[in-house]
């Protein structure tokens, strides 16, 4: 009877002691600003107010623009992580809504869309913060146009991620030929899981709930 | 290979399951008696065993039922003491408290008896009246009206004057004597009153002894049927004790939701003061913390019933001298009132940040936001609510002192009941191997009943044959 006392003790002090796997959550979201996508940034704004109201204490969050060349840390607009009190933890989500509506109101277009570069970033800072569930929202119609001389055509390590396509709303020439969408879509479907990630898409945001479970 | 097997003796199938189906016969018919032997041997064996298992768990469960009396009568004796001594310690404080005072009492009447004595006789000592003197002035009145005489009706007149005079004297003295005995008699009312009261008095504590001496002999009965393991007392102590289990069990649950409401108050604002992000094993820091205070009330709660004396958990405590346990006393309640106004003050910053949350809710859904109003009542009610509730947790002490004692019974009662079942299942299963090897040694005979026949048919020629040769022997 001592034995199984002093060894379900032991136990519990491994277990207490050890540091436990991380339960939080990394979102890194790209908004396109190319050309007249930038109408649809009101969208995204719903949508970053939903991840504030659903990320707690411990989870991170980045807001990152894709504009001619992406894999760059001048195109993120707002990162944080937030802390362990509640209280701080409400103080971050409204500084960070405020830097969020002071960019959708600024906003200017950009030439280009560097998508990859964008995904490149985001896979970079969600790895760094060691979150058990990491995911990448792309606020894009996932048209990619790159400046001449731009190489972008490899592999993206995305293992253990999950990349969300939101919006992608359908091009003027996607109505004279929709296979033009189903290409686009399909072939960011390839890339990411060629990458290791998991794909979703999501064009209703009526059902934002479906983007972060458990 | 079977097939082959099969065909051994000849290729054909028939014939040669034939010659299988004789050999196999008569090897049995060979083996019979080997066979019946072997079968009655394993299943003589395996019956004995469990026969031998079966008077085992029946003496494992008499002995668990014994206990389980004895731990029932234990308790129940000790709380028939314990009652006794209570019902003792209360008539010892009545005759100290009443009929300490019963020597004066006695004074008291006696005093008032000799004072009615007294005034008895005072009163008594009254001059009687002369009743003489009437039919003087009478005789004297008539006599003056009579004569006719003036000087003797004037001197008459005069005496029956003086007479009349000396007769209202002599009344008004008898007036004033009769009212001074009145006054004597009524000034005797309130010494009768006294000593009705005080008999009075002494009739009730008389009464109220007689009450308690009614109460310990029914203890008393019960004490002497427990000392004699009567049957009918431990079946209504286990009765009891089962129902002491289901009304402390629903009171435990009652008391586990009440608990989950005091962790709801407090886990949020824990999470301000230890962090929400860490983890202990599977659950939030924070969450173990309030818990952990939770558990702290309880425990706390549960001395503090012990320094009382309310319950009996910790034997430890209970034998403390009283000084001692007023100093446990005063401790716990102190520790417990801090956590209660610990908990008091959490709750309140659990509403303030709820409200900062439904703040930010709104701010984020794009919505205008609203100052509610009477906001101070949730929050007034939630502090109310966080510092009464560890004081309710610690009423817990009572019925878990129950559940744990009646706990035992059940288990008792439960393990009694199951050994029983078993030692039946175990007996069914005895008889069971018992006729099981019957019927195999019959099956066993119904495939080799030819030779069996055959052998009884011998047998019985052989036995016509010898029996006339053993009647001539007789003859």
């Amino acid at each position: 009877m001592k034995r199984i006392i002093l060894l379900s003790l032991l136990i519990f002090s491994i277990t207490a002691c050890s540091e436990p796997p991380s339960q939080n959550k990394a979102v890194y979201m790209l908004l396109d600003t190319s050309g007249t996508y930038t109408q649809e940034l009101d969208k995204a704004k719903i949508i970053i107010n939903y991840l504030l109201a659903t990320l707690d204490a411990g989870d991170s969050l980045a807001i990152a623009r894709i504009d001619s060349g992406s894999f760059s840390e001048k195109d993120l607009i707002s990162k944080v992580t937030f802390d362990a009190r509640p209280s701080v933890v409400n103080e971050q989500k409204r500084a960070f809504k405020r830097k969020v509506d002071i960019f959708v109101k600024n906003v200017k277009s950009s030439s280009y869309t560097d998508i990859t570069g964008g995904v490149l970033q985001a896979s970079e800072y969600l790895h760094e913060t060691g979150a058990k569930n990491k995911y990448i929202l792309i606020f894009s119609d996932l048209e990619e146009d790159l400046v001449k001389g731009h190489v972008r055509d490899f592999s993206i390590p995305l293992v253990e991620v999950k990349v969300v396509a939101l919006n992608v709303t359908k091009l003027r020439s996607d109505n004279i030929d929709p296979r033009d969408y189903l290409n686009r879509v399909a072939n960011w479907q390839t890339r990411v899981h060629e990458g290791g990630g998991k794909w979703q898409l999501l064009n209703d945001i009526e059902h934002l709930e479906k983007i972060i479970q458990g | 290979m079977n097939q082959n097997l099969l065909l051994l003796w000849n290729d054909s199938m028939p014939v040669s399951l034939t010659i299988w189906l004789l050999l196999t016969v008569t090897s049995m018919y060979l083996a019979r008696d080997l066979v019946h032997q072997l079968v009655f041997a394993t299943t003589q064996a395996l019956r004995v065993s469990l026969k031998h298992f079966y008077r085992s768990l029946n003496i494992l469960a008499t002995n668990i039922r014994k206990r389980n009396n004895e731990v029932l009568l234990s308790s129940a004796r000790e709380a028939t003491e314990k009652n006794i001594e209570r019902e003792f310690h209360r008539v010892n404080a009545m005759v100290a408290k009443d009929l300490s005072g019963y020597p004066a009492t006695q004074r008291k009447v006696n005093d008032a008896i000799k004072k009615i004595e007294e005034d008895f006789q005072q009163s008594t000592e009254t001059p009687p009246l002369p009743p003489a003197w009437l039919d003087a002035i009478e005789s004297i009145a008539v006599l003056s009206n009579n004569n006719g005489d003036a000087s003797v009706a004037k001197v008459l007149s005069h005496i029956q004057k003086t007479l009349e005079s000396a007769y209202k004297e002599t009344l008004n003295e008898f007036r004033k004597t009769s009212l001074s005995r009145h006054t004597i008699l009524k000034n005797m009312l309130p010494n009768w009153r006294t000593i009705s009261q005080s008999l009075h008095s002494i009739d009730k504590n008389i009464d109220g002894l007689d009450k308690r001496s009614q109460i310990i002999d029914q203890q008393m009965e019960k004490y002497e049927q427990i000392r004699n393991h009567d049957e009918i007392i431990c079946r209504t102590l286990s009765s009891s004790s089962m129902t002491q289990f289901a009304i402390s069990t629903l009171i435990l649950i009652i008391a586990t939701l009440g608990g989950i409401i005091n962790f709801q108050l407090i886990a949020l604002p824990m999470s301000e003061m230890v962090g929400g992000t860490s983890q202990l094993g599977p659950m939030k820091t924070s969450d173990v913390a309030a818990l952990v205070i939770i558990m702290l009330e309880i425990a706390m709660g549960i001395f503090l019933m012990e320094s009382l004396r309310i319950t009996h958990l910790f034997p430890i405590i209970g034998s403390m001298d009283d000084k001692m346990r007023r100093r446990m006393l005063i401790i716990t309640l102190s520790i417990l009132t801090i956590l209660a106004s610990v908990e008091a003050s959490l709750a309140y910053m659990r509403d303030l940040l709820a409200l900062d949350r439904e703040t930010l809710s709104q701010s984020l859904a794009g919505a205008a936001v609203v100052e509610a109003e009477l906001r101070w009542i949730p929050s007034i009610g939630q502090m109310i609510l966080g510092f009464i509730l560890p004081f309710t947790l610690a009423f817990i002490a009572i019925p878990l002192e129950s559940f744990i004692q009646g706990l035992r019974t059940i288990m008792g009662i439960i393990m009694y009941h199951s050994i029983q079942i078993l030692a039946f299942s175990i007996r069914v299963l005895a008889n069971l191997f018992f006729r099981v090897g019957k019927i195999i040694n019959t099956l066993y005979d119904v495939v080799i009943f030819i030779p069996l026949q055959i052998e009884k048919l011998f047998n019985h020629r052989k036995t016509k044959s010898i029996d006339p040769d053993i009647e001539t022997i007789h003859s």
